[in-house]
């Protein structure tokens, strides 16, 4: 494709060319009204990624304002590259999720891998390293071939990513449902650190200084990835397709390093990756966030192909990119510092202060846009919302106990349930150790890495049951930020701030904007009770297959600070003898469990009620106990229940098992989903002063040495068998999923 | 004693490396970057884990193409000790300075975790800190594992009592006779699969890495103290 291929000014607006590209007659309309003349090819581009959804957030903004963004911790809320929050000790914890669905349903592989990268990037540009890495899936329930092969791929590449580049894989969670049959959710979690005086920001300022671009060449992959409608636009005579961008973790490890090195110099005036909508939205937004432009000159950006135009060089998302502005004068030791890894840093533009993005190509300017027309004044839509009728059906519904003629059959049938079994299929894959530093790997309540150099420690998790979310958003928000807090209380961690993937189906859908515009509510109300404010955060939109939407999965990541290692509890049980208590009350809460779902197929009814000040305040009793030692182990009851979390407190521990005695109905109190409950081991000695912590806890049982789990009723024993029986059923379940022929 | 941190492109264990050289062994480990590789002044070199170059081609393939080979191989013939675990055990086949060559893992998936390990000979310079027969844990994250050496070399290898340490789990990934560490013949050069530098410490791995770094200090104790 060659410029004179391109068509002009007037074809684009006559034959409405910019539909193409994803946008609508409207915003063709006001980027024309705020250049005051017609874009050509190379500005319609741009204005179109710019303003696309996943960079402007034009439909999510309005709700996205009403998030809870600051707090004592708070350096950096939403808006960077990652946001930051203080730890203490000069230093901060740097992160941020991210979607990386539509790549990762086309090429799981290749989608998820770069889905880790991306991020990676957004957490090594604000200056800080990378310590960990979480991931969220979604995926169909493994019946069919596709969706078995979107879950091998997708773990393999996110392994491939993480293990190349050595960043360890700490934590995350797989859920399954036919909802996201081939229509996977791959979100990615980046956590870095840093010392206060190295954050940096994604500036372009300063007349004059200069604009270089560090790391892989631009080539003709990911165009217009960010609008997601390349096909139509890159498809040539001579049959070439659009390519999807592919990630090469060793690259982005020499890059890391060279750019950490960079960040510790007073050459740097600013840094961002390059992610979507590549070289375009890094200069728009690096200008007007500095209130300067930038002009470059595209025949200096190092290119993989021939012949490429402007309009393919700024929209390419080639991955393993960083677009950096130094000090005049000082571009030659930025060079040299990136050529001792390796890597190509070259200067292309510079700062300006007309606060436009001029492009020149081939001596001639292309594109001569005001930067904050771009970056700034994406319109802003308030969609239409409207209650599905759906949710007033389920809210009348009459719940009651769902029948179980086998106790013991059905807590085996609810462990192999692959949500609900052991992921250790897909965290082997992953190196959960590299750098030394993993105080708790995958498999418990939190994944928690020991702060260098000091005696505390960051906990993460990520978490959504979106099955509750789609039942009722509201409190399904709600419960995805309580099920994180208590995740990161239970590893002994206090909650310090969340990032969020919000993946949706069509906004344009009045039913799907109001489960996102009411879910978005449950997780303010939870966050600022829970005091873990939103410092970062991602937009995945039209999550659909055949027009049907995925269940509304606003995933949440939350970071939780381990005040001293000594506190770090896990999950399984400890030593024979200690007591067992239940903390929190058991109702009939059935509604979207994993119960129903496999008794019925399908889910129903109201989402488990969550009262968030009972919540906030057990989880401070609950922390509290725990940094005061006076818990062996600790778990939170999430799907299966009860009798779920019983089994994996047991599973961990070697020869060990568990006497408990439940009362009341049998089904409730063992497979009930009720919120904000725990269960935990504590030593006969701690018994009373734990009891006087915490008001809510039940004593239940005792840890036994005998290697069974024995549930007894009021009259009856309910369940009796040995660990082992339940934790093959457990352990194998995914093996066997995978292994089985469709 | 002076450790050499053999650093290629992309070895993304060195830091854990460094960290149990300098601050769990208590010597002196510098990193020393691939291209300016003179390594004549240190008392030890360790290769270490990471995907160098990325894993391309073949785990340990490409570094055979730099500078630091030529060095790498006079240091090997100096007799002074050189300790390749993880990837730098692939790089160590690869230059032929070990016998054998990695494959894929026999479940073809990279896999990480504890493997339980035998100490098979507790007579070299990088295992007299442990007990012959002695069982360790000693975390494992790897994609080509899978050790092989043909029925001759094996033969050899037993003969001259270069194994060092066998799995005695299911973590073997299909290697040969359940290798998980070999020593060249002379017994200067050990690679190990496993990575001994991330059990150093009870909080994290546990510690049963930390005697082959001493196995190792000791040698050296003992060497200098015969020359003074």
């Amino acid at each position: 494709m060659s410029t004179n291929h391109e068509p002009s000014a007037e074809q684009i607006q006559d034959e409405k060319l910019y539909r193409q590209m994803g946008m609508t007659d409207e915003e063709f309309e006001l980027a024309v009204k705020s250049m005051g003349r017609l874009p050509n090819y190379t500005e319609t581009g741009l204005f179109s990624a710019l303003w696309s959804e996943h960079c402007s957030y034009k439909s999510s903004k309005p709700i996205l304002k009403k998030f809870p963004t600051s707090g004592e911790r708070v350096l950096q809320g939403p808006g960077e590259g990652a946001g930051i929050v203080d730890i203490g000790d000069n230093q901060a914890a740097v992160f941020k999720m991210e979607s990386h669905n539509s790549p990762s349903a086309i090429e799981p592989f290749i989608g998820a891998a770069t889905g880790a990268g991306g991020v990676l990037r957004d957490v090594f540009s604000m200056g800080a390293r990378p310590v960990a890495l979480v991931n969220s899936l979604r995926l169909g329930d493994l019946t069919e071939e596709r969706d078995r092969f979107l879950f091998k791929e997708a773990v393999a590449g996110i392994a491939s990513y993480g293990n190349g580049i050595g960043i360890p894989t700490i934590a995350g969670e797989v859920q399954f449902d036919n909802c996201y049959s081939k229509r996977p959710l791959v979100n990615a979690m980046a956590v870095g650190l840093l010392n206060h005086e190295d954050i940096q920001k994604g500036v372009a300022a300063g007349v004059g200084n200069t604009v270089m671009y560090a790391g892989a060449k631009t080539g003709r992959d990911g165009i217009h990835g960010a609008t997601m409608s390349s096909s139509e636009l890159t498809v040539e005579e001579d049959g070439e397709l659009p390519v999807m961008q592919a990630g090469d973790p060793f690259l982005e490890k020499l890059v890391m390093d060279a750019c950490l090195e960079l960040v510790k110099s007073d050459a740097l005036i600013g840094i961002q990756d390059m992610g979507a909508a590549g070289l375009s939205s890094a200069s728009a937004e690096m200008a007007s966030s500095a209130g300067y432009g930038v002009e470059m000159n595209l025949d200096l950006v190092p290119q993989r192909e021939e012949g490429m135009t402007a309009y393919e060089m700024m929209l390419s998302e080639s991955q393993e990119r960083m677009l950096i502005v130094v000090k005049k004068g000082r571009e030659q030791e930025v060079t040299d510092l990136f050529a001792k890894y390796g890597v190509e840093a070259v200067s292309i533009g510079k700062v300006t202060d007309d606060k436009m993005l001029r492009l020149l190509h081939k001596g001639e300017v292309v594109a001569e846009v005001s930067a904050d027309a771009l970056a700034e004044d994406a319109p802003v839509y308030y969609k239409e919302s409207a209650e599905p009728d759906y949710f007033k059906e389920f809210q009348a519904m009459e719940m009651s106990e769902p029948v179980v003629e086998d106790l013991s059959e059905t807590l085996k049938a609810l462990l192999q349930r692959p949500t609900i079994a052991s992921k250790e299929w897909v965290y082997n894959q992953f190196d959960t150790h590299v750098r030394r530093n993993t105080v708790v790997a995958p498999g418990s309540s939190a994944g928690v890495i020991r702060v260098e150099g000091t005696n505390k420690g960051l906990a993460m998790t990520s978490d959504c049951n979106s099955r509750y979310v789609y039942l009722d958003p509201e409190t399904g928000g709600k419960i995805a930020v309580a099920e994180a807090a208590r995740n990161i209380i239970c590893s002994g961690a206090e909650p310090i701030a969340i990032t969020d993937c919000l993946n949706f189906g069509n906004p344009d859908k009045p039913e799907v904007f109001w489960q996102f515009e009411k879910s978005a509510a449950g997780i303010s109300e939870a966050c600022i009770k829970l005091n873990a404010p939103v410092i970062s955060g991602n937009v995945s939109m039209s999550n659909e297959v055949n027009g049907v939407a995925i269940y509304p999965t606003p995933t949440i990541g939350m970071v939780g600070l381990v005040h001293d290692l000594s506190h770090v509890t896990t999950t399984e049980f400890k030593n024979a003898d200690d007591v067992i208590y239940l903390i929190g009350e058991t109702k009939l809460d059935f509604g979207g469990s994993e119960l129903q779902q496999m008794q019925e197929g399908k889910i129903s009814g109201q989402a488990p009620s969550i009262d968030l000040d009972v919540e906030a305040s057990r989880q401070k009793e609950l922390l509290t106990a725990i940094q005061n030692n006076l818990v062996e182990s600790a778990t939170d009851l999430s799907e299966g229940g009860f009798a779920v979390a019983l089994c994996e407190k047991a599973f961990g521990a070697n020869g060990l098992g568990a006497n408990v005695t439940i009362s009341g109905s049998a089904v409730t109190a063992l497979f009930s989903e009720s919120q904000s409950r725990y269960l935990v081991s504590v030593k006969k000695e701690n018994a009373e002063a734990f009891e006087a912590a915490v008001k809510d806890a039940m004593k239940v049982g005792v840890v036994t040495d005998t290697d069974r789990i024995v549930v007894n009723g009021e009259d009856t024993v309910l369940i009796d068998g040995t660990v082992e029986e339940f934790r093959s059923a457990w352990r194998g379940a995914i093996q066997c999923l995978l292994n089985s022929e469709a | 004693m002076k450790f050499a941190i053999l650093v290629f492109p992309g070895s993304s264990c060195d830091v854990d490396m460094h960290h149990a050289i300098n601050e769990v062994l208590g010597e002196k480990a510098d990193y020393v970057w691939h291209t300016e590789a003179n390594l004549e002044d240190f008392d030890a070199v360790i290769i270490p884990s990471g995907s160098s170059y990325g894993d391309y081609l073949r785990p340990g393939a490409l570094a055979k193409g730099s500078p630091a080979v030529e060095s790498l191989i006079s240091f090997v013939e100096s007799k002074k000790p050189v300790l390749g675990v993880g990837n730098g055990f692939q790089i160590l086949t690869e230059l032929h300075l070990l016998p054998g060559a990695f494959l894929q893992n026999k479940e073809l998936l990279f896999k990480s975790g504890n493997a339980k390990l035998k100490v098979e000979n507790a007579d070299s310079i990088f295992t007299s800190e442990y007990d012959e027969g002695q069982e360790i844990t000693i975390p494992f994250a790897q994609a080509y594992g899978n050790y092989y050496v043909d029925k001759t070399t094996l033969a050899e290898l037993n003969e001259n009592g270069q194994i060092t340490f066998t799995y005695k789990d299911e973590n073997d990934n299909g290697s040969t006779e359940k290798i998980a560490g070999v020593l060249n013949e002379y017994g200067n050069v050990l690679g190990i699969l496993p990575l001994p530098e991330r059990a150093i410490e009870e909080l994290i791995g546990g510690t049963d890495g930390l005697p082959l770094f001493k196995s190792i200090l000791k040698r050296w104790n003992e060497n200098n103290v015969n020359q003074s």
